[in-house]
C-alpha cells in the first residue's frame, strides 16, 4: 500500500506532530520549524486534491475498522477544496507572521512567551482534521480543537481588548460546543450511529430524537460559524486579534463549521428532512448580507470593518440551502457558487487581514479617518486592498464575481429569484463600504510625518497582495474547482454541474 | 429596571425553557431499550482479549478520538502557558513549607497516590480504568507536592516539564504512524503487539496528562504565605 | 419512572440551567460554572440514555463519548480560568461591562 492512500492521515498527523515538536523545541527555533512543518503539511493537501481529481472520493477507515465502530476520514472534492483553501492560506499565514512578529531572543521569546508557532500549528491541523472527518462525534474533538487554539491565538497579546474579545468567544465556543454534543447524544440515543453515510441512509425515516438532535447540531454550528443573529462574538474578536490570527480566523475558522453545516444538511439528511430549516437559513444568510454590511459601512477602525465585512460575507454561504431543495441544476450551480465564494473570501479576507496589520504596523493605529494618503505612501498595501474589494464587490474577473454570478443564477433560475436581488444589494453595499476606505486611501494625506517602517515589515507586505492578486483572478481557476465540487458527495449524486 | 432591560434579563430564561422543552420531548420520544453500538463492541471485545470494553473503544476502535482528546488537553496546556504571567511561573515555590499536618499527610498520600495511578493504568484492560484516570491522580499527587511545599523547582527543568507535556501525544502520533509502516491503515495496530503497543500509549499518557495538570494549575497559581501555618 | 428516563431528564434540566447561567449570569465565574453545568447535562443525557441497553453491561460508546467529552470540559474550564485571572490582573474587573460590576 502506497504512502498516497495515506495521504489525508498525513494532513493531519504532519501538523499536529509538528505543533508538538515546535513546543519541545523551544521558543526562538520553533519558527523555523513551523515554516518546515507548513510546507511538509501543504504538499500531502495539494496530493490529495489532485488525487481526489483524478480518482474520486477517498475514504480512509482510520484503525482499519471502518463504520459504524470506527471512524472513517473521507476525503472528497468538497473536502480537497477547503482543505487547498486552509492550506494556501495557512502558508501565506506563516510566512506573514514570520515577518510580523518580533524575531525572539533571549530575554523576549515572542507574543504569548514564544508559543505562537505551536498554536498555530494546532489549529491548522484541527481546520484539517475538522474537514476530513465523516464521524458526528469526531466533529465534536475537532470543533473543540479548532476553538481552543483560536481562543488562545486571539488572546496571545494579552491586552484587555484582545482577552475580553477571547473569553467572548470562548464562552460562545462552549455553548455551541456542549450543544453540539448534546445533539449527537440525541441523534445516536435515537439511530446507534456515529457514521455520517451510515446515518444518512438510517435517517431516511425520521424520528423526534433524530430531528432534534441534528436541528441542536444545526444551531450550534451556526453560532461558531457567527451566522446572523448569532454573530456577536465575531466582531471583536476578529478585530482585537493579531493580525496573522485575525487573517486565519475569517478565511478558515468560520469557514470549518460551515463546512460541517454543508455536510449536515446536504449530505448526511435527505432533502427537506428538518422541514423549513433551509428556507430558514437562507433568511439568516440574507440578514447577514445586510447587516453585516450596514455595520461595516459605520465602521471607524480598519480591522472592525474587515470583521463585519465577514459577517456579511458569511452569509453568502448560506443561500446555497434553500436553492437545494430545487435539485437539479440549480443545486450545482449553487452549490459550485458557494465552494469558489468559500475560497476567493478566504483569499481575500485573508489578504485584507494580513494587509490591516501592515498598515497597523507602518502608521501605528488602524483608524480609518487618519489613513488618508495611504495610496501615495504605501502603494502596495492600497493595491491589495484595492484588489481584495475586487472580490467583495464581485466585479468581474474576480473569484467573488464567478460565486455572486452562480448563485444568483441558480436563484434566478429556480424561481425564488429573491435569493438573486440579495445578492446584488450585497454586492452594492460592499461597494459602499470598500469605496468609502479606498477613497480615504487616495486622498491627499495630512502633515502628520510617516513614522518609518522596519524593512521586514515592508517586505511582508507582498503576502497579502500576493493573496489578493490570487483572489482577483480566481475566476480562471473555476473550471478546476467545478471539477473538484463534481468528486463532492452532494454533486455525484445530482450527476454533474450544468455547463 | 427599566423596560429594555427587564425584557434582556428575561430572554436568556426564555431560551433555556425552550431548549429544556425541546430536549425534553425529544427524551420522552425514545424507546425505553435500545442495543446501540454495544453486541457489536462486545464482538470486537472478545476478539481481541480486552475485557474492558471502554477500553476497546477509547484505544482500538476509536483511537482517532482519543488522540485528538490528547491533543486537545496538550492544547489547553500550551494555551495556558501562554497566558502565563512570567516566565518562571512554573518554577516558583508556591509555598515554603508546609504546617505539620499537612506536611504528614502528603508524606503518606503521595506514595499511595503513585501506587493507585500504576495500579489503575495496569488494571484499565479488564476493569474500569486507564491513562486518564491515572492521569489524573497523578496530577493531583503532583499539585499536593507543590502546594505542601515539598516539591523543588530544581528536580524538573524545562526542557523535562515541556517534553514530559508532549510526549504523550508524540508516542501516541508515533504508534499510530507505526502501524502505517507495519503496512496497516492509521492506528491498526498489528494483532500480535495490540495489548503492548495499548499499555505503551497509556503509560506515556499518564505522565503527560498529570503533568499537564500540574501545569494547568501552577501557570494561575499565586505565590502563597511565606510562613507555614498562614 | 426508570432510571434510563429519569437520568435524561436531570441531564436536561442542568443543560438548560446552564444555558440560562451563561447567558444571564454577568460574574464570569459564575459563567464558567454554568459551562460545566452544560457539561454535567449532556453526559448525565449520554449516560442515561445509554443505560437502555439490555446487554450485560451498558453501551460502552456512550461512556466512552463521555469519558472524552470530561476532559475536553476539564481542558475548556482551565482556559476559561486562565484567561478570567489574566484578566482581572489586567483591569481588576471580574465581569465585562465595568456597570455590572457595580451592581455585583
Amino acid at each position: 500500500m502506497s504512502l498516497l492512500e495515506h495521504l489525508p492521515v498525513l494532513a493531519i498527523v504532519v501538523p499536529l506532530a509538528g505543533a508538538a515538536m515546535a513546543f519541545v523545541t523551544g521558543p526562538r527555533r520553533s519558527a523555523l520549524e513551523c515554516a518546515a512543518t507548513s510546507v511538509l503539511t501543504l504538499v500531502p493537501v495539494l496530493l490529495l486534491a489532485a488525487r481526489v481529481l483524478d480518482s474520486g472520493p477517498q475514504r480512509y477507515a482510520v484503525g482499519g475498522w471502518g463504520g459504524p465502530l470506527g471512524i472513517v476520514l473521507l476525503a472528497d472534492g468538497t473536502a480537497a477544496l477547503f482543505l487547498v483553501l486552509i492550506g494556501i492560506v495557512g502558508m501565506a499565514v506563516t510566512v506573514y507572521a514570520a515577518g510580523y512578529f518580533p524575531t525572539p531572543d533571549e530575554e523576549h521569546p515572542g507574543p504569548g512567551h514564544g508559543l505562537f508557532w505551536t498554536l498555530w500549528l494546532f489549529m491548522w491541523a484541527s481546520l484539517n482534521a475538522l474537514v476530513l472527518t465523516a464521524d458526528v462525534f469526531n466533529v465534536y474533538v475537532c470543533l473543540e480543537l479548532v476553538g481552543l487554539s483560536a481562543v488562545a491565538l486571539v488572546t496571545l497579546t494579552e491586552g484587555a481588548e484582545a482577552l475580553r474579545a477571547g473569553m467572548r468567544y470562548l464562552f460562545a465556543s462552549i455553548l455551541g460546543a456542549m450543544t453540539y454534543l448534546l445533539g449527537v447524544s440525541l441523534l445516536y440515543a435515537s439511530t446507534g450511529l456515529l457514521d455520517m453515510e451510515m446515518l444518512s441512509s438510517a435517517l431516511k425515516t425520521p424520528s423526534v430524537a433524530s430531528s432534534t438532535g441534528l436541528a441542536l447540531m444545526i444551531a450550534a454550528l451556526l453560532l461558531k460559524t457567527a451566522l446572523v443573529p448569532m454573530h456577536f462574538w465575531l466582531p471583536t474578536a476578529h478585530a482585537a486579534a493579531p493580525s496573522p490570527v485575525s487573517a486565519a480566523l475569517s478565511a478558515l475558522v468560520v469557514k470549518g463549521s460551515f463546512f460541517v453545516v454543508l455536510r449536515l444538511m446536504l449530505d448526511v439528511m435527505p432533502p427537506g428532512h428538518l422541514g423549513g430549516a433551509d428556507t430558514l437559513l437562507g433568511v439568516f444568510g440574507a440578514a447577514a448580507i445586510v447587516w453585516g454590511s450596514v455595520q461595516a459601512l459605520v465602521q471607524t477602525r480598519l480591522k472592525l470593518l474587515v470583521a463585519y465585512s465577514t459577517v456579511a460575507q458569511v452569509g453568502y454561504l448560506f443561500l446555497v440551502f434553500p436553492l437545494a431543495g430545487a435539485g437539479g441544476a440549480v443545486l450545482s450551480s449553487a452549490f459550485l457558487g458557494t465552494g469558489v465564494h468559500a475560497l476567493s473570501h478566504g483569499l481575500a479576507k485573508a489578504s485584507m487581514f494580513l494587509a490591516a496589520g501592515v498598515v497597523l504596523k507602518r502608521f501605528g493605529h488602524d483608524r480609518i479617518a487618519d489613513l488618508a494618503g495611504v495610496a501615495r505612501r504605501a502603494p502596495v498595501l492600497a493595491a491589495t486592498f484595492a484588489l481584495a474589494g475586487v472580490t467583495m464587490m464581485g466585479l468581474p474577473p474576480s473569484g467573488g464575481f464567478a460565486a455572486k454570478w452562480l448563485i444568483a443564477g441558480a436563484s434566478i433560475t429556480s424561481g425564488d429569484w429573491w435569493w438573486a436581488a440579495v445578492v446584488v444589494a450585497g454586492g452594492l453595499l460592499a461597494a459602499a463600504y470598500m469605496f468609502r476606505l479606498l477613497a480615504t486611501f487616495m486622498a491627499s494625506p495630512g502633515d502628520a510625518p510617516e513614522p518609518a517602517a522596519p524593512l521586514r515589515v515592508v517586505r511582508t507586505e507582498w503576502v497579502p497582495l500576493a493573496l489578493a492578486t490570487a483572489s482577483f483572478l480566481l475566476v480562471f481557476a473555476v473550471p478546476v474547482v467545478t471539477q473538484l465540487a463534481e468528486a463532492g458527495s452532494v454533486l455525484a449524486r445530482v450527476g454533474g454541474v450544468a455547463p | 429596571m427599566s423596560d429594555r432591560r427587564r425584557l434582556a434579563a428575561l430572554l436568556p430564561a426564555i431560551v433555556a425553557a425552550a431548549v429544556l422543552a425541546v430536549i425534553v420531548r425529544a427524551v420522552w420520544s425514545l424507546p425505553p431499550e435500545a442495543e446501540g453500538l454495544s453486541v457489536a463492541v462486545s464482538r470486537v471485545a472478545a476478539e481481541s482479549g480486552i475485557d474492558n470494553k471502554i477500553t476497546v473503544v477509547l484505544l482500538d476502535l476509536r483511537g482517532y478520538d482519543t488522540l485528538l482528546e490528547v491533543a486537545v488537553l496538550m492544547l489547553a496546556t500550551v494555551a495556558v502557558l501562554s497566558l502565563r504571567e512570567d516566565r518562571d511561573a512554573l518554577y516558583r515555590r508556591i509555598s515554603e513549607r508546609a504546617a505539620p499536618v499537612l506536611a504528614a499527610l502528603t508524606r503518606l498520600l503521595v506514595p499511595l497516590a503513585l501506587v493507585v495511578a500504576v495500579h489503575l493504568v495496569w488494571v484499565g484492560a479488564v476493569r474500569p480504568g486507564g491513562a486518564f484516570q491515572a492521569g489524573a491522580v497523578l496530577g493531583a499527587a503532583g499539585i499536593l507536592l507543590a502546594l505542601s511545599g515539598y516539591a523543588r523547582p530544581q528536580w524538573v527543568g524545562r526542557g523535562a516539564m515541556r517534553s514530559a507535556l508532549a510526549v504523550g501525544l508524540l508516542t501516541f502520533l508515533g504508534i499510530a504512524m507505526l502501524s502505517i509502516v507495519a503496512g496497516g491503515e492509521l492506528l491498526e495496530y498489528p494483532e500480535q503487539s495490540r495489548k503492548t503497543l495499548i499499555l505503551v500509549i497509556e503509560v506515556l499518557l499518564t505522565l503527560s496528562i498529570g503533568a499537564s495538570l500540574v501545569s494547568l494549575f501552577l501557570s494561575s497559581a499565586s505565590e502563597g504565605p511565606k510562613e507555614a501555618g498562614r | 419512572m426508570n432510571p434510563a428516563t429519569l437520568y435524561p431528564l436531570a441531564g436536561a434540566f442542568l443543560f438548560a440551567t446552564g444555558v440560562y447561567g451563561l447567558l444571564a449570569r454577568k460574574h464570569l465565574l459564575h459563567k464558567v460554572i454554568s459551562g460545566n453545568f452544560l457539561g454535567s447535562g449532556v453526559f448525565l443525557v449520554l449516560i442515561g440514555l445509554a443505560g437502555r441497553s439490555s446487554a450485560e453491561s451498558p453501551d460502552p460508546v456512550p461512556q466512552a463519548m463521555v469519558l472524552t467529552g470530561i476532559v475536553v470540559t476539564v481542558a475548556l474550564t482551565a482556559l476559561a480560568l486562565a484567561l478570567i485571572k489574566r484578566y482581572h490582573t489586567a483591569t481588576g474587573l471580574t465581569t465585562f461591562d465595568p456597570v455590572d460590576e457595580e451592581q455585583l
